[in-house]
């Protein structure tokens, strides 16, 4: 073999070489036992940012200011990063993050899909999983797991919520805009099921194509022909937000039909605006202008990123964070640190108590207990001050607000 | 379609294969891959290793289409995501061990291939790529309505089960020695066959298809058999990455993952053997490490996109390649 090629050789294998640079090598081995680090996953950059993104990274931060642990000596570090709602890029930085960083708490993660991915890394590996942004009642039924709790809120209990509240509010007859996937699917059957046991009626449903579904006019005029007094919407995200806007501008709400949004947040009321959204009914669990301690909560946490004001699920970060912490002053770092399942039992053990949320409780198959409430958004000229959006219409107390413990399946209740 | 310029150019120095097919240039950065992933586990995050093959394979399947048939595919997710699919339920509802499941992969992928590509190889150029797009969406609705798929939440907890009854793949080291293992079966069976005669005939439909025709080849059926081959192996690909990762999900079925591909393969340099693996290596490090910064990873993604398609059209490899004068 000549010189020469030998040269080219190597500078053609240089050819792989970019890659090796590129990868910052971080080193886990290095940790103190006395830190608990804590990763928050969510989206940063897509429809989910608003109502998690980096204010929950925010909410985190003020859950361990204010949980005093640091004034004890334990350091907390918080990392937080973006999953893209894909489960696999989700699942492969909370391997690592586990593997090779020590994170013992994964927070948030919305997107249903990767939730469920990280619920059973999380459980393999034995760490603790506080999910406030996913929203499949499957983490505390079939898929529940001793290491997660699940925080603020399910499709149970928005079903519930909107479809049993509401007919006690006045909605008797119901027809659904649904989103022709299992998501959609599951949602109106929930929901449908929770109107006739109170009572009320389904005229029918639509389902729209999904996705890609932009025009909504032809399924909101055979919504508005059914004469219901509510349209349920059995979708999320674009499809809500199309709908009502729509719904909006063929004067459905002006003519006395409610609409019921299963799936909204308080920042997609934002950026609806209250003229298109007023009238709309949905389910929260955290309002930040709901008592005295909300609005105290809300004034500490300081604007979220974008000059938002928190959602529900920013809340469940803090409130989730908050209480993780308290459990592991009680237990003592090295113990929670060894064993996510003992923390989690710790969890569930104590009473909750913060401001968000008010008192409440973590049932054994994880589930986080606390009540839920009915709002309807305000008209433009009812509403005083900014972010002044909501109107309690209900409110759903926490024993009734979530799915009886025994009929979720999840195998830790049975054991 | 015309191929991509560059690789197909008179001026490189003529070498002699001495192995395999491999020139001695070629040997040389084969051995430095081979090195590389034999040593890498060992001082980085083996699963991120792991997904890098996966993709690697993936991209290596596509540019087998694109790089030497000249057909842009835009619908490889199909593939891709449904050997996924197919081998997560394998694994997890027949309870059938990971090789077989990773076999069911490939064999859904070569199946769809078969049908998708049995339509789409009467059409040239854009329609062609269109086609297979109109399939691969339809393939998505498939798996967001059927049942086995679990919609949007995607089949979860796939068990990585016991490899020939012999090695327990929970362990991540086992389980990167067999994906490694499947990545290096794939590579040279996509070098075998860019070599080939066949292979040869393949060359020449992507320089010139009705020479090739008017030389009396068949050239749909050479089209169609390359085309189910880089369907097999997408499927091989998908299917590896469900064990692995032990989810299967839409994600992976999605347009987008049609195009994360192409990108991997124009990144890396089209019609180059090493260019999809540099490609895939360089994407999904940069999804990966950039994760924390959230919307940026798109951003620059689609800078560097740009700035291959101004700067350097033969992507990374094919650049160092043209330098060098030498085939990579």
């Amino acid at each position: 073999m000549s010189h020469e090629t030998t040269r080219r050789a190597v500078l053609g294998a240089a050819a792989t070489a970019p890659v090796w640079g590129a990868l910052p090598y971080r080193s886990a081995k290095a940790q103190a036992a006395n830190t608990i680090r804590i990763g928050v996953m969510n989206d940063q950059s897509g429809l989910y940012r608003d109502i998690s993104g980096p204010g929950s990274t925010q909410a985190v931060r003020l859950a361990v200011q204010e949980s005093g642990i640091t004034q004890r000596g334990v350091n907390v570090e918080v990392v937080q990063a973006d999953h893209q709602n894909r489960p696999d890029v989700g699942s492969t930085v909370v391997r690592q993050w586990i593997d090779r960083d020590g994170i013992d708490v994964i927070v948030d993660v919305p997107t249903s899909s990767v939730a469920l991915a990280v619920n059973t890394i999380v459980r393999e590996r034995n760490k603790v999983f506080l999910a406030s942004g996913p929203a499949t009642s499957d983490l505390t039924g079939a898929q529940c797991s001793p290491n997660t709790v699940h925080w603020t809120y399910d499709t149970w209990m928005l079903a519930r919520g909107t479809g049993g509240a509401m007919v006690a509010a006045g909605g008797q007859t119901w027809f659904f805009i649904t989103a022709d996937y299992a998501f959609g699917h599951a949602l109106e059957r929930d929901t449908s099921e929770f109107v006739r046991q109170a009572g009320g009626r389904i005229l029918g449903s639509v389902r729209t194509p999904f996705p890609g579904t932009t025009d909504f006019s032809s399924f909101l005029v055979q919504a508005q022909a059914s004469r219901a007094q509510v349209v349920g919407l059995a979708n999320a995200g674009g499809d809500t937000i199309n709908s009502i806007k729509q719904a909006a501008e063929f004067g459905l709400t002006r003519r006395g039909v409610r609409l019921a949004g299963l799936l909204v947040f308080i920042t997609d009321v934002h950026s609806l605006g209250l003229q298109t959204a007023q009238g709309l009914v949905l389910t929260e669990t955290f309002y930040w202008d709901l008592n005295d301690r909300t609005r105290a909560f809300t004034q500490r946490l300081g604007p979220v990123p974008g000059n938002l004001r928190p959602s529900m699920v920013q809340a469940g970060c803090y409130s989730a964070v908050l209480h993780y912490l308290k459990a592991v002053g009680e237990m003592g770092v090295a113990a929670a640190k060894a064993s996510g399942v003992d923390a989690v039992n710790r969890m569930k053990a104590m009473p909750t108590s913060d401001d968000a949320f008010g008192e409440g409780t973590i049932r054994p198959d994880g589930r986080k207990i606390h009540p839920a409430y009915l709002f309807q958004v305000k008209a433009p000229n009812e509403s005083r001050y900014a972010w002044d959006y909501y109107t309690l219409l209900q409110t759903v107390p926490a024993d009734q607000a979530f799915r009886p413990l025994a009929a979720g399946g999840c195998a830790l209740v049975r054991s | 379609m015309a191929a991509p310029g560059g690789f197909s150019g008179t001026d490189f120095k003529q070498e002699d294969t001495v192995f395999f097919g491999f020139t001695r240039t070629q040997l040389a950065a084969f051995a430095i891959m081979l090195a590389f992933i034999a040593i890498s586990p060992f001082f980085l995050y083996p699963v991120f290793l792991m997904k890098v093959l996966c993709f690697a394979l993936f991209a290596c399947a596509f540019n087998l289409l694109i790089g030497y048939v000249g057909l842009l595919s835009f619908g490889h997710a199909a593939y891709f995501g449904m050997g996924g699919y197919l081998a997560g339920h394998a694994a997890k509802v027949w309870g059938l061990p990971p090789e077989l499941a990773i076999l069911i992969g490939g064999a859904v992928g070569a199946g769809l291939g078969l049908v998708i590509g049995a339509i789409a190889i009467r059409r040239q150029g854009i329609y062609f790529a269109m086609i297979t797009l109109a399939f691969a969406q339809m393939v998505y609705f498939f798996c967001l309505q059927a049942e086995f798929t679990g919609g949007e939440d995607g089949i979860q907890a796939i068990p990585r089960g016991v490899l020939f009854g012999v090695f327990d793949l929970r362990s991540d080291m086992t389980m990167y020695w067999v994906v490694a293992a499947v990545f290096l079966i794939g590579f040279l069976l996509i070098h075998r066959i860019i070599h080939s005669p066949f292979g040869m005939v393949l060359k020449s439909i992507r320089e010139n298809e009705p020479r090739a025709t008017s030389l009396g080849y068949r050239t749909d059926d050479y089209k169609l058999m390359a085309f189910v081959l880089s369907a097999a192996l997408s499927g091989v690909a998908g299917g590896t990455k469900a064990i692995v990762f032990g989810i299967a999900t839409l994600t992976d079925v999605f347009w987008t993952m049609s195009g994360e591909v192409v990108l991997m393969s124009l990144v890396g340099g089209l019609g180059t053997i090493f260019g999809p693996v540099m490609g895939a290596a360089v994407i999904i490090t940069m999804q990966n490490y950039l994760a924390e910064f959230g919307a940026w990873v798109t951003v620059i993604q689609g800078v560097i996109f740009v700035l291959c398609v101004l700067a350097f059209r033969r992507g990374i490899v094919g650049e160092i390649g043209n330098w060098l004068r030498v085939r990579l």
